[in-house]
């Protein structure tokens, strides 16, 4: 017997019910029957965030480290306006996220009333799905669905418009098990016609390679540990997206690192040079594939993914696969060792050689200079500096991330917080605290660019007000440096409005909020510096100033394939043709 | 550095196209989408084709299960093979939508549409009108002494016909449905 409750105490009620521990929020006039509600209980803890884009990327960080989705709580109008970056992030990144918005009362919707927006309507397109619920009624069942539709099947953000009047009103609570979940039910077994077709594939290839993504995971660390298992066994060669990172260690045998625009030579040129491609969760995205129609042109593809409409959107697939990754390769898996463990040895030995061969070139290699940090050099000494620790990163979104991508090794998956498809400048800060609010004790650090960084400054209140010791590493370059080095490439060196004028001095800032600030610009000082930001328990803002006019590379200029990289400054001069410019 | 050997430009296509190297071919395909009844599920179908690009020839929609609150939807696009497949697919993703089928590929199907036809004139073309309208076996559903209003149904194709006709005898309005559709028996 389920008991009458008011639509706030429901809203508790159904979050405790789904296990949920934290909510990241921001009150205001349309949700204050549900903050009264979180008053007058202890099992789920809210974090006061300073802003609501905050409040999604922490939620982001939460789900992304820990496969559980995140919780977001805001008012009406401005508060699930400003919610809206943040749940357009989720949604490109497949991140599974519950946001609960207020509304004004149902007999005001429609008459402009005050902080009223059309929230359904404003997030309708960047939500997998989303309600507004009219009768108190329904509210339990609803929310519990919205659980359901946001981590079934390819995750991501859900929302819940809930009006005042709904919240105050009482009827009966329906327990999760009641819950309307049938209606949406995606497919999560692979097509086993396929999977042999694909193991056969595996079999005979001379050329195979792995191409990872966020997809892996997505589903979970079974699906994970049964790729390295698949990969060490096969001993194919595997490369990942930014997404996938983790998924498969950046120690292992087979590790070719990161591919795409940013990617690593030898990753790109076996992309365009396979003769099987096995995508598992990853969408062939433009920063992946550069010039479509030139992109892995001898190729045989395999696309495992859960998503049917992945299949096929941007390059047609030999094999597609439609499933939940972890099933599919625990039958792949399965089905190749029934099969005699076969691979084409002496074509994987020739492959292997080719592979090596490339990895000479050394596309990573730089020489740190004496005289001013290199971005590329901080990087590698916080990698050396923090190996072997249980340690999650967060990024912002230009150069320094593609550098933290490139330079930091990840060994296991959700230990990766970054902006992939969406690109959202200003995400690293607050996910790192979600990701240090789920994982109190761990090291989290969040590398930056002073330009994102300052995006959502604002959080340092709430990771001080937590005492959550993020570490901001901030690469300072006193510049948008991706803005800048497209500048560079394709316009001329004409670098309109992209430098960071007028900056604070980090380190009074960080004091301002109660944080620890240490600046550092001398290459001797860097490891003592990083040293510091780590020892010290507390939130700290690392300043690091680098070189100014460096350039990330290896890239594929835009509107290029995969096998026209430039690797460095030399190789610049005209890359970017008339036609690639007007890719972004 | 070891090249790769691949042939240098191995397409014609310039760097603009970023389009996959799909076929280029339009088709043109009815879909039958069944909804569940709820509140924005119109807005949600017709924003993911104007989100995605997608185009919508003709869109129809009702409630065709009071109880089970079910409505169909009836589409028509039109679009190369693949971007069809993409619209089949991000359609059945969607929570609220049970059915998706592609009635141009699923065997035969009945398509019609009904469209109502102001034509205003006098004398020979108000004759001529109404004798055509015979042909087509159009009704006519209101007249005045200078004006009938014809109902007509059939496939969008005979709809067009018949307008086409009534243009020069004096056709001043048209309202069409859309299509509705529905597979044959077997």
């Amino acid at each position: 017997m389920t008991k009458a409750m008011t639509g706030a105490k429901m809203v508790v009620q159904a979050l405790k019910d789904q296990g949920v521990e934290v909510v990241f929020g921001y009150p205001g006039g349309a949700v204050l029957p549900i903050y009264d509600e979180i008053f007058q209980q202890s099992d789920i803890r809210h974090v006061l965030v300073r802003h609501e884009q905050g409040a999604v990327h922490a939620a982001e960080g939460y789900a992304r480290s820990t496969g559980k989705p995140g919780v977001v709580l805001v008012t009406s109008g401005p508060g699930a306006t400003n919610a809206v970056t943040g749940i357009t992030d989720a949604l490109m990144d497949s991140i599974p996220m519950v946001v609960l918005t207020g509304q004004v009362p149902t007999f005001m919707i429609g008459s402009d009333g005050f902080q009223e927006a059309d929230t359904v309507g404003i997030t309708r397109p960047c939500t997998k799905h989303n309600w507004l619920v009219k009768d108190t009624g329904s509210l339990s069942a609803t929310i519990h669905e919205a659980f359901h539709v946001a981590t079934a099947g390819r995750p991501g953000p859900v929302l819940v418009d809930i009006p005042k009047d709904v919240q105050f009103a009482s009827a009966k609570y329906q327990p999760q098990a009641e819950a309307k979940t049938a209606r949406y039910q995606p497919k999560v077994q692979g097509d086993t016609e396929m999977i042999t077709r694909l193991v056969e594939a595996i079999e005979t290839a001379e050329r195979p390679v792995f191409y990872t993504g966020g997809g892996v995971i997505n589903s979970g660390p079974v699906a994970s540990q049964l790729l390295r298992e698949l990969v060490d066994a096969t001993g194919i060669p595997i490369t990942s997206t930014l997404m996938g990172l983790g998924a498969y260690p950046a120690s292992g045998r087979n590790w070719l690192g990161m591919l795409g625009m940013h990617g690593l030579y030898e990753a790109n040129l076996a992309m365009h040079g396979c003769d099987l491609m096995i995508n598992v969760g990853a969408r062939f995205d433009d920063r992946i594939t550069g010039r479509i129609d030139a992109f892995s042109p001898r190729s045989a593809k395999a696309h495992i993914d859960i998503d049917p409409s992945s299949i096929n959107k941007v390059v047609h697939t030999d094999m597609p696969i439609i499933g939940d990754v972890g099933n599919v390769l625990g039958e792949m898996l399965e089905l190749w060792k029934a099969r005699g463990r076969k691979v084409n040895r002496e074509g994987l030995q020739r492959w292997w050689a080719e592979i090596e061969d490339w990895k000479k070139t050394e596309c990573l290699s730089f020489k740190p200079s004496e005289k001013v940090i290199r971005p590329q050099h901080a990087m590698a000494r916080l990698e050396a500096l923090t190996k072997g620790r249980d340690r999650y990163i967060c990024t912002e979104v230009g150069q320094h991330q593609m550098w933290a991508a490139q330079y930091l090794g990840f060994e296991d998956p959700n230990r990766w917080m970054t902006s992939g498809g969406l690109g959202t400048m200003g995400y690293g800060f607050p996910a790192s605290i979600g990701v240090q609010v789920a994982h109190p004790d761990a090291l989290v650090i969040n590398v930056a660019g002073e330009a994102s960084w300052l995006m959502n400054m604002q959080e340092m209140g709430t990771a001080i007000q937590y005492r959550l010791p993020v570490k901001q590493f901030i690469l300072n370059n006193e510049r948008l440096g991706m803005v800048r080095q497209w500048q560079e490439l394709l316009h001329g060196e004409r670098y309109s409005h992209s430098w960071s004028e007028a900056l604070p001095d980090f380190v009074k800032l960080a004091e301002a909020f109660g944080a620890k600030g240490i600046k550092v610009d001398d290459p001797a000082d860097l490891d003592d510096a990083i040293a510091e930001m780590i020892a010290h328990d507390g939130p700290v803002i690392l300043d690091c100033l680098v070189e100014k006019h460096e350039n990330c590379f290896p890239m594929i200029p835009s509107g290029e394939p995969h096998n026209k990289m430039l690797l460095g400054e030399a190789s610049t001069q005209d890359a970017i043709k008339e036609g690639g410019a007007v890719l972004v | 550095m070891p090249a790769l050997n691949i042939k240098k430009g191995s397409t014609k296509h310039s760097a603009y196209n970023l389009r996959p190297s799909f076929s280029e071919h339009l088709e043109t395909h009815t879909l039958a989408v069944l909804v569940d009844n709820e509140a924005g599920v119109l807005a949600r179908v017709i924003g993911l084709f104007s989100g995605r690009g997608y185009n919508i020839e003709s869109l129809t929609v009702a409630e065709i299960d009071h109880e089970g609150h079910t409505s169909r939807i009836t589409i028509v696009t039109t679009g190369t093979p693949q971007v069809i497949e993409q619209i089949k697919a991000q359609l059945g993703r969607m929570v609220p939508v049970h059915e998706v089928h592609d009635l141009t590929v699923e065997g035969r199907s009945v398509e019609r549409e009904l469209a109502l036809l102001r034509v205003e004139g006098t004398g020979d073309k108000r004759v001529e009108a109404l004798r055509l309208a015979d042909i087509f076996r159009a009704q006519a559903v209101d007249s005045t002494l200078d004006s009938f209003v014809f109902q007509i149904t059939g496939t969008p194709e005979k709809v067009d016909a018949f307008a086409d006709l009534m243009r020069p005898l004096g056709l001043v309005e048209i309202a069409r449905t859309g299509v509705a559709a529905l597979s044959r028996g077997s």
